[in-house]
């Protein structure tokens, strides 16, 4: 084992780490990336969308080297019923090119790729060990205990950067409560599902290389909070499903169970017909958001990407979040440096300088999303219903006239939901998410 | 495809030392919905009637840690497997 001292250790090679990770090699730093998986990316897990400004923010042009799926040119909403779907979708040629907006990509294949770069600009990422420890002296962190013989390796700075299974920042560290409430967190699998190149562009209406994703909610989670998704990759589907654990637990619903549920609904079922499934995975998402993140600095230590519960979950963002988080981090690590100070009053600009950024403003904005979706799951029981009645009404062509129509449709919409119900529903939405 | 099959696809260095735990038995006697049982998206957690006890496949876990928060009595120790075993995602 490497028995010298390093001016960095970064914990976990995903885009959080690896962002620190880059940023602080490109500096000028000695550092070290402990990954536990075979290679980085090998324990990891998103749905699928990487988001290409913050990437680019990284990595500038990844486009042209990285492994990638496909450019998202059409994003995709359903409203899910047993039976029906209510669509609304963004289509646009600008996406297609350059600079690109989103990517689809699987993870296994691009932090591998991320951890590449890390090694080229010097740092040195370490696989197959498990940090299992922190190792602090006079109450500063001064480097990890790793799952090797002899495993003991210090450094100035710690950054960790390991992911939503946050043990060493809520057990080593004291950093955040030890067990997170059931609503903090969301349970999610997927399936990736291959089938031709051709197929998927046809049954998505793509040009060739070209992708597509959807978000579902609804029946996708039988009403449940949370969303399924399917996204296009080069020659398969990314298909997949999470919910809150709380209301899991609660409805004894098995993330499984759900997702096969899914497969079979009647507008899913014509888009992965045919495909053989080549993967199966689960995660856990941050989903408790502001409230529920930890310190994000202390006397030799930084806090990074999912372990700081840095998740948007209304934008289905994450990955971007983690990047721009280990940036700054990196950056303000490098002027410690400079400085030759490592404690919390210096580390502490790195709250300072997020607090400027999205990743801070956007988890503010929707602190109270979580709670209310939570307490009031009309959006996803409801709402997908009344829109269901009112659109079935609005297609239904039977020789009645409209102005009676919109009264039937009134009706029908009112008899589940009261004009001042439904007032009031979209008054604290509009306060929760405006 | 049921549960098995799927699991079957995945690429896992299996350990022979288990990376999860149950560390008070008698608290899985009193927990009376026992969400180990199906919030696991790989089921590794199987209620014995005939043992009485919880059984634990830990060799298919796909290592989302849900398990760790979702069991009442907090009484499942889950740690990441030693390095290099586990779940290796080809796709991820």
């Amino acid at each position: 084992m490497v028995q010298e001292k390093f001016d960095v250790i970064v914990v976990g090679a995903g885009p959080a780490g690896l962002a620190a990770a880059y940023t602080m090699a490109k500096g000028g730093l000695k550092v070290i990336v402990f990954e536990r998986g075979e290679h980085p990316g090998s324990k990891n897990v998103m749905g699928g969308v990487l988001y290409r400004q913050a990437t680019e923010e990284v990595f500038p042009e990844f486009w042209k080297e990285a492994p990638l799926e496909r450019p998202v040119v059409e994003s995709n909403y359903w409203l899910m019923t047993k039976d029906s779907v209510t669509k609304y979708g963004y289509r646009t040629e600008e996406f297609a090119g350059e600079p690109y907006n989103a990517f689809t990509v699987f993870r296994s294949k691009f932090d591998r790729w991320m951890g590449r770069k890390v090694e080229e600009a010097g740092a040195l990422v370490i696989c197959e060990t498990v940090v299992e420890d922190i190792i602090k002296e006079d109450g500063k962190v001064v480097g990890v205990k790793t799952g090797r013989a002899n495993g003991d390796v210090y450094a100035d700075v710690v950054v960790i950067a390991e992911g939503v299974n946050s043990i060493l920042t809520q057990e080593a560290l004291g950093m955040q409560k030890k067990y997170l409430a059931w609503d903090y967190l969301a349970v999610a699998v997927k399936e990736v599902i291959a089938l031709p190149k051709g197929k998927i562009e046809d049954r998505f209406g793509l040009e060739d290389g070209q992708g597509a994703t959807i978000e579902m909610i609804g029946e996708a989670t039988q009403g449940m909070v949370g969303t399924a998704f399917i996204y296009t990759n080069r020659e398969s589907i990314s298909i997949g499903v999470g919910a809150l654990m709380s209301h899991l637990i609660n409805n004894k619903v098995n993330p499984n169970e759900l997702l096969e549920n899914l497969k079979a609904h009647p507008a899913v079922k014509p888009l992965i017909a045919g495909g053989e499934i080549k993967e199966y995975l689960g995660h856990m998402i941050p989903e408790g958001g502001y409230k529920a993140m930890p310190k994000l600095y202390g006397n030799g230590v930084l806090i990074v990407g999912d372990a700081a519960q840095m998740v948007n979950g209304i934008h289905r963002e994450g990955s971007n979040l983690a990047l721009i988080s280990g940036k700054i981090a990196g950056e303000v690590v490098i002027k410690a440096f400079e400085k030759g100070d490592f404690g919390s009053v210096t580390l502490a600009e790195y709250q300072a300088r997020l607090n400027d950024t999205f990743v801070i403003k956007d988890l503010q904005k929707y602190q109270h999303s979580s709670g209310y979706f939570e307490e009031h799951p009309e959006l996803f029981k409801l709402y997908p219903h009344l829109a269901s009645i009112a659109n079935k009404e609005f297609f239904t062509v039977d020789s009645i006239p409209k102005k009676e129509k919109q009264r039937i449709i009134m009706r029908k919409v009112f008899e589940k939901r009261s004009m001042r119900h439904l007032a009031k529903d979209l008054y604290k939405l509009w306060r929760v998410l405006g | 495809m049921n549960l098995e099959d799927k699991l079957f696809l995945n690429r896992y260095q299996s350990d022979k030392h288990s990376h999860l735990r149950i560390v008070d038995r008698d608290a899985c006697l009193k927990c009376d919905f026992k969400p180990c049982t199906y919030i696991c998206p790989a089921k590794v957690y199987v209620w014995s009637q005939e043992e009485n006890r919880i059984l634990t496949a830990y060799e298919g876990c796909v290592e989302c840690g849900s398990c760790r928060y979702a069991c009442p009595p907090h009484v499942i120790d889950w740690r990441n497997p030693r390095g290099g075993f586990g779940i290796q995602y080809k796709f991820g």
